[in-house]
């Protein structure tokens, strides 16, 4: 029996979140009864076919109703056409910007332009994620880098208070919004191995330690860029591998504290010049955007390569740059300290989340 | 000039974006009360403009100020081209007149447009000063109170009950008027809304007058419907019943003065005892010395309860009537005379109102609509309804009652058809209520019959009955006759006692009907009446035995037109009256019983209607006298005592006239000899039991249950179905229209389960066939023409969660006493003092009236229902009445999710606003909510859609009863010495 036309709305909106996660995943009415029948809804209350459908459709429209006030989640809070409580406005905010870490994957550092947009049909067949809840997900990114992008501020603290998600989605998202404005090159072959998880921890990593707001929270600046400044005097740690006398000495401290304590001790002797040679090339660089774009790509290429190729272990990597960083402090002549740690400590920890064994 | 009315607008948000090109709005207000209009200064370039205008002053007479709604619109400032409005605002200043009830007006309500919906908000703050007016020759009747609802409102007390209250106006609807033919949609829409507005402010202020002539000072079941004529014109009407209340000072309230000259509910304390009262030592102290018995017993019980339209009423009841009876009615008479229409909209009353009921009446009559020539002069209108209400006047006469309570009026249209009905429920009512100063007369009778059954014994003569009807004694006191089965139009009283729990029934009929134009129609729909009232009828009884519950509350019949065919809805709540006796099987009979496999097929369905029966009382908990007389010996005893009780004052010639009624007692024949019969056999069983955790019932309160949470969900829901094939047969569409049914109640049931266990209540079904011609502008092809069926219940859910855990503790109660005492009665104590559990709360009134309601969320919630409380909450405050009509359209239905679309966000909308105003009266609920109207109409290949929709209830403030305090009522329940609770909450 096919009504004509079937609505039940009530005072409290009604929401069966099992049936939004179907919503959200993109699935048509007739795919998603089916999956619910396969779930056993039909064994409750002597369900059918025809109540389960008239259900899902009733439920897919309620949430297509709400979804122009979930675009501005601060709005759902005060409207004053859907009834919701508290708790499942939570619930339906945090569940509609959540997003599938192999589809941001696939985004991250992208344009959030209309060009990328037509590529979602590659992406949703690649992904195997349908072509709405792709949708969705591209234009939940779109729309918080378009609010926060010249918002001034902690990124994180901005997230979370226009779009109220949790502390670990909006984080997420602050990664997205940093790789999409400094546009990092993930997309490379060679870059394939990483996960989102990967990225969103070095992002993490850039936006804590290496942008204004990270030195200081009242500057008026942004989060998302890097300090212009600080990208500058990174020129000047050049001097550890010009300085020839310098970058012995370096190599002698480190050679001392790791000698007998890893395995590849012998490759690293023969190796430290090319590895340090990385890393302050790699910082001297910086101040060209088309090199910080490939930080990541050159991180892999330049540093985590050679150590993989000499199956280094973590463990390994963690002692050599552990000793590698505190060991220029040990140089009398190098004045750069400072710069020196705010470097080192985020190319550190990006590194050792980026070296997989 | 004796009122001020003062407007300040103060900020908008959320507003639309009017102009492209900024993506923002320049938007101003303007306030029009009457035909004064004032402006706010545009604001620039924002979506969320901060206006804080200055006050703005309107002085008016106090009948503009009942009649006229302030309208605020809010609109785009545009230098080159005419301002855009954006939407508009109508604010019913009426709850502001009444001292009472609100005393400002102020927050966020959403600005509505009727072509886009709600497109943001407007804070806005209204007050009215008003000056006192002695003049005796007033129009206007500010100070009224109107309640929609249909008991004494919880914080007042009814000092006395006036009665009947009536009013219509009638005027051309716009929408059919030359104009709308050059005037866009949304002026049309607009031009609609504020004249229904108007009209029903001036309704409400006619009736304000007509109580206050009476000496009252409110309106109780105040009940406001629209009737769209279409071509003839637009009718709005009302009926109410005029009170006198008085308000319930905190901390007195306990005392109930009015009710206190009762005694304490016998029942409600001990159980009083039906089985161990001997009959021999205790007889009835008013035992019938009547003549001689001459009444002719039949079965056939079901047809002559509801009187049909042109029943005989000629029988003059009274005469014979015992003296008790005579005191009654001269008493009652003379307090009801002076009035035209004893009748009372009122479904549930102080405890002591209702003295018996006599069942239902209902009266029907169809109409063709003509122009209304003159709207001044509503002259042919206001006779159709005095014909109606006279009728029902002699059947509740015939019925041997003085009064009609749970009154209540309906149309239905069908082009120029129009069939009026009304029913209400006969009945005795305690005259102490309506008239001062008679006090203390009655009370003689009120220790007669004891108020857990007293209402069901019968008020006319029992040798003189209008129809036939099996009488036994009560089976509570044992001291009066009760008929087999009830049907009224009420709420169960809160005193009477129950066996059991109580269920949804529902009888649905389709008939189809030649398609014919005018008289020949308004003749062929006549025709069909009575013949549909009886199958709906038949069905109802044929439900009530199948789930063995002899008590039908809240009955509604509801019979629409369509152009080719009659619908007939009947919804009750059966019940099993612990006073009434028990009701019999369902036996099956075929006349041809020469063929073997058509016997074995009778015997089959015997079996599964037995089945069924047994089923049913496992289900609904109806162990009533089986059991015990099981305990207490074979059924003969029992029936030799009624013997030996009745032979002590009536002659031997009635013995037989009584054992002929119980042998009949089991015996409800059915024959499905004839395809009907099969028909009503098959949709006796077609209807799907509750699953587990489930229950329902159309009334306020769900009988047998008592331990509500106060978690509730209003909903509504609508579906259209269109029939396939305009040519179906009767049985075709019954199994339609009874799947249609059915289907709803399984979505309702899944839609819930997550609510287990709970309970519907107040499910209240509408059905209606809009022919498609009306809905097309334009006439269309004759394909298109089909019929659809169109049903949309309004019904509330109240959830008793964590309370299972109570119910059970209760039935283990009763079990214990059961066996312990053998008396079937504990039961019935057991749940009556369960529902004395609000008590306490009631003590704890003047402690937490103090407390201030917590206002941390930025929206507050506003809760709606239908019912006229809120389980485990206490109402503090009754804000004014709601009453709003709304109409949407639209002309891009594909692009708003088509119908389905357009209607949900159309329903959420009116519910947001419903909110909104009651949020900025200062409330935190809607009691009584009720949608009255909803009117929908499309035209797919226009893209196109218009809906109309009225909802009214009663704004109020409640406070909620910390958990804590719930607490002792559910130690209490245990025992059974906490009385009188239930006129108190």
């Amino acid at each position: 029996m096919s009504m004509e036309l079937d609505v039940f709305v009530g005072n409290t909106t009604i929401m069966d979140m099992e049936v939004y996660q179907l919503w959200l995943d993109g699935l048509t009415v007739s795919d998603a009864v089916k999956v619910r029948m396969d779930e056993g809804a039909l064994l409750e209350c002597e369900a059918n076919a025809e109540v389960l459908t008239s259900d899902t459709m009733d439920q897919f429209r309620t949430f297509q109703m709400c979804e122009r006030l979930l675009h501005s989640p601060t709005k759902l809070g005060s409207q004053l056409l859907y009834q919701i409580p508290a708790q499942n406005q939570r619930i339906l905010i945090e569940r509609y910007y959540e997003f599938d870490s192999v589809f941001a994957r696939e985004v991250l550092g992208k344009k959030l332009s209309k060009g990328t947009k037509k590529d979602l049909d590659d992406i949703s067949c690649k992904t195997g994620i349908t072509l709405k809840s792709c949708r969705r997900q591209f234009d939940n990114f779109k729309r918080v880098f378009k609010v926060v992008e010249e918002l001034k501020g902690p990124l994180v603290e901005n997230i979370q208070r226009h779009f109220l998600l949790s502390d670990t989605l909006a984080r997420d998202y602050a990664a997205i919004v940093f790789f999409a404005n400094s546009r990092f090159e993930t997309g490379k072959r060679k870059l394939q191995y990483l996960s989102f998880q990967d990225f969103a921890f070095c992002a993490g990593q850039l936006i804590s330690y290496w942008t204004v707001g990270a030195v200081d929270s009242m500057m008026e600046d942004m989060d998302v860029d890097l300090e212009k400044e600080f990208l500058h005097e990174l020129k000047d740690l050049k001097v550890l591998v010009n300085d020839k006398d310098m970058m012995d000495q370096h190599k002698i401290l480190v050679c001392a504290a790791l000698r007998g304590k890893i395995k590849v001790y012998k490759l690293m002797e023969v190796n430290f010049k090319n590895l340090s040679r990385a890393l302050i090339n790699l910082a001297s660089k910086l101040t060209h955007t088309k090199d910080v774009r490939d930080l990541f790509i050159d991180l892999v290429e330049k540093f985590i390569e050679p150590c993989r190729y000499d199956r280094w272990t973590v463990a390994e990597i963690t002692l050599f740059l552990t000793h590698y960083t505190n060991a220029a402090h040990c140089l009398g002549t190098f004045r750069y300290q400072m710069i020196w740690d705010r470097y080192m400590g985020v190319i550190k920890s990006c590194i050792l989340q980026m070296y997989h064994e | 000039m004796p009122g001020k009315l003062k407007a300040k607008i103060v900020a908008g948000r959320h507003l639309p974006v009017m102009d492209r090109a900024s993506d923002l709005t320049d938007a101003f207000v303007e306030v029009k009360f009457g035909n004064t209009t004032f402006k706010t200064d545009v604001y620039p370039k924002s979506l969320n403009p901060q206006w804080n205008s200055e006050w703005f002053k309107f002085e008016v007479d106090d009948e503009d100020l009942q009649d006229e709604p302030l309208q605020i619109t809010v609109l785009d400032h545009d230098t080159y081209s005419a301002n855009d409005a954006i939407g508009k605002v109508y604010i019913d200043i009426d709850p502001l007149l009444s001292c009472e009830a609100a005393t400002v007006i102020s927050g966020w309500l959403p600005i509505y447009d009727t072509i886009h919906g709600i497109r943001g908000e407007i804070n806005v703050v209204v007050k009215v000063d008003l000056f006192n007016d002695l003049n005796r020759f007033r129009q206007s009747s500010c100070g009224v109170k109107f309640f929609c609802t249909t008991s004494i409102p919880r914080c007042y007390r009814a000092a006395l009950v006036h009665g009947f209250v009536e009013e219509l106006v009638v005027n051309e609807d716009p929408e059919y008027q030359w104009i709308d033919r050059i005037r866009t949609p949304r002026a049309s829409n607009e031009a609609r809304q504020r004249l229904i507005s108007l009209m029903s402010g001036e309704l409400q202020r006619k009736i304000g007058l007509k109580v206050l002539e009476m000496g009252g000072n409110a309106v109780v079941g105040y009940l406001q419907c629209f009737d769209l004529e279409g071509e003839s014109g637009l009718v709005v009407r009302a009926i109410g019943t005029a009170c006198t209340l008085d308000k319930l000072i905190p901390g007195t309230e306990s005392k109930e003065p009015v009710f206190s000259e009762d005694p304490p509910h016998p029942l409600s304390v001990p159980p009083t005892p039906l089985r161990t009262l001997p009959s021999s030592s205790s007889p009835p102290p008013f035992s019938p010395s009547k003549p001689c018995s001459r009444q002719s017993s039949s079965s056939d019980t079901d047809l002559s309860l509801t009187p049909k339209m042109g029943m005989g009423s000629g029988i003059s009841v009274g005469k014979e009537a015992g003296p008790l009876k005579t005191l009654l009615r001269q008493q009652a008479q003379s307090a009801l005379e002076q009035r035209e229409f004893p009748f009372f909209t009122l479904t549930c009353f102080p405890p002591g109102f209702l003295v018996h009921i006599g069942g239902v009446v209902s009266a029907r009559s169809v109409k063709l609509l003509d122009r209304i020539h003159n709207p001044d002069e509503p002259e042919t209108r206001d006779a159709w309804w005095e014909e109606i209400r006279q009728e029902i006047k002699s059947h509740a006469k015939a019925l041997g009652c003085h009064a009609v309570v749970g009154y209540s009026e309906s149309t239905t249209i069908c082009e120029e058809v129009c069939i009026l009905s009304a029913s209400g429920t006969a009945a005795m009512l305690n005259p102490r209520f309506m008239r001062e100063g008679s006090v203390c007369v009655y009370s003689r009778f009120d220790d007669a019959s004891p108020p857990s059954c007293g209402f069901c014994h019968i008020p006319y003569d029992e040798f003189n009955m209008p129809f036939p009807a099996q009488l036994t004694y009560c089976y509570h006191c044992r001291r009066q006759k009760v008929p087999d089965v009830l049907f009224t139009t009420i709420d169960l009283p809160a005193e009477a006692a129950v066996t059991g729990k109580g269920c949804l029934i529902q009888a649905r009929l389709c008939r189809t009907k030649k398609k014919a134009q005018g008289e020949v129609n308004a003749t062929a729909i006549s025709n069909l009446l009575p013949f549909m009232e009886y199958e709906l009828h038949t069905q109802l009884m044929n439900k009530l035995k199948l789930r063995c519950m002899n008590a039908l509350f809240g009955l509604r019949i509801q019979i629409s037109v369509g152009e080719n065919m009659l619908l007939g809805l009947a919804s009750a709540t059966g019940v099993y009256l612990s006073a009434l006796p028990a009701p019999g099987g369902i036996q099956i009979t075929g006349k041809t019983p020469s063929d073997l496999s058509y016997d074995q097929h009778i015997s089959t369905m015997q079996k599964r209607i037995n089945d069924t029966i047994a089923m049913n009382k496992e289900l609904y908990n109806i162990h009533p006298l089986e059991c015990i007389e099981e305990v207490v010996g074979s059924p003969i005893p029992d029936r030799q005592r009624s013997r030996l009780f009745r032979s002590t004052s009536e002659s031997s010639d009635e013995l037989s006239e009584l054992d002929l009624s119980h042998g009949k007692k089991d015996a409800f024949v059915l024959e499905i000899d004839d395809t009907d019969a099969v028909e009503d056999i098959q949709s006796l069983l077609t209807d799907a039991p509750m699953p587990a955790g489930f229950y329902s019932c159309n009334t306020e309160v769900m009988p047998g249950i008592y331990n509500w949470t106060s978690g509730l969900q209003m909903f509504t829901s609508v579906r259209v179905y269109r029939l396939s094939n305009a040519n179906l047969t009767n049985q075709g569409l019954n199994k339609i229209f009874t799947d249609l049914c059915e289907n709803l109640l399984k979505s309702l049931y899944f839609k819930l389960r997550s609510m287990i266990p709970c309970c519907l209540c107040h499910l209240n079904f509408t059905v209606a066939v809009p022919e498609e011609e009306l809905i097309q502008v334009r006439r269309h092809t004759p394909k298109h023409t089909s019929p659809i069926l169109y049903i949309f219940p309004k019904n509330i859910l109240v959830r008793s969660g964590e309370n299972e855990e109570q119910l059970q503790f209760s039935m283990e109660l009763c079990g214990e006493s059961t066996s312990s005492n053998n008396q079937p009665t504990a039961k019935p104590s057991v749940s009556s003092s369960e529902r004395c559990s609000p008590l306490p709360e009631v003590r704890s009134r003047s402690l937490r009236s103090t407390r201030s309601l917590p206002c941390g969320a930025p929206v507050t919630v506003v809760k709606m229902t239908p019912l006229s409380f809120l389980p485990r909450t206490r109402i503090v405050k009754y804000l004014g009445i709601i009453n709003m009509f709304f109409i949407r359209e639209t002309t891009s239905l594909r692009e708003e999710g088509g119908v389905s679309g357009f209607l949900h966000s159309f329903i959420a909308e009116v519910f947001a606003m419903v909110r909104a105003h009651v949020a900025a009266l200062g409330g935190n609920a809607v009691v009584s909510y009720s949608m009255k109207e909803c009117v929908f109409m499309e035209n797919p290949n226009k893209n196109q859609a218009q809906c109309l929709i009225n909802v009214s209830g009663d704004a109020v403030i409640f406070v909620r009863e910390s958990d804590q305090e719930a607490i002792p009522p559910l130690i209490m329940s245990g025992q059974p010495s906490t009385t009188g609770a239930d006129g108190t909450t």
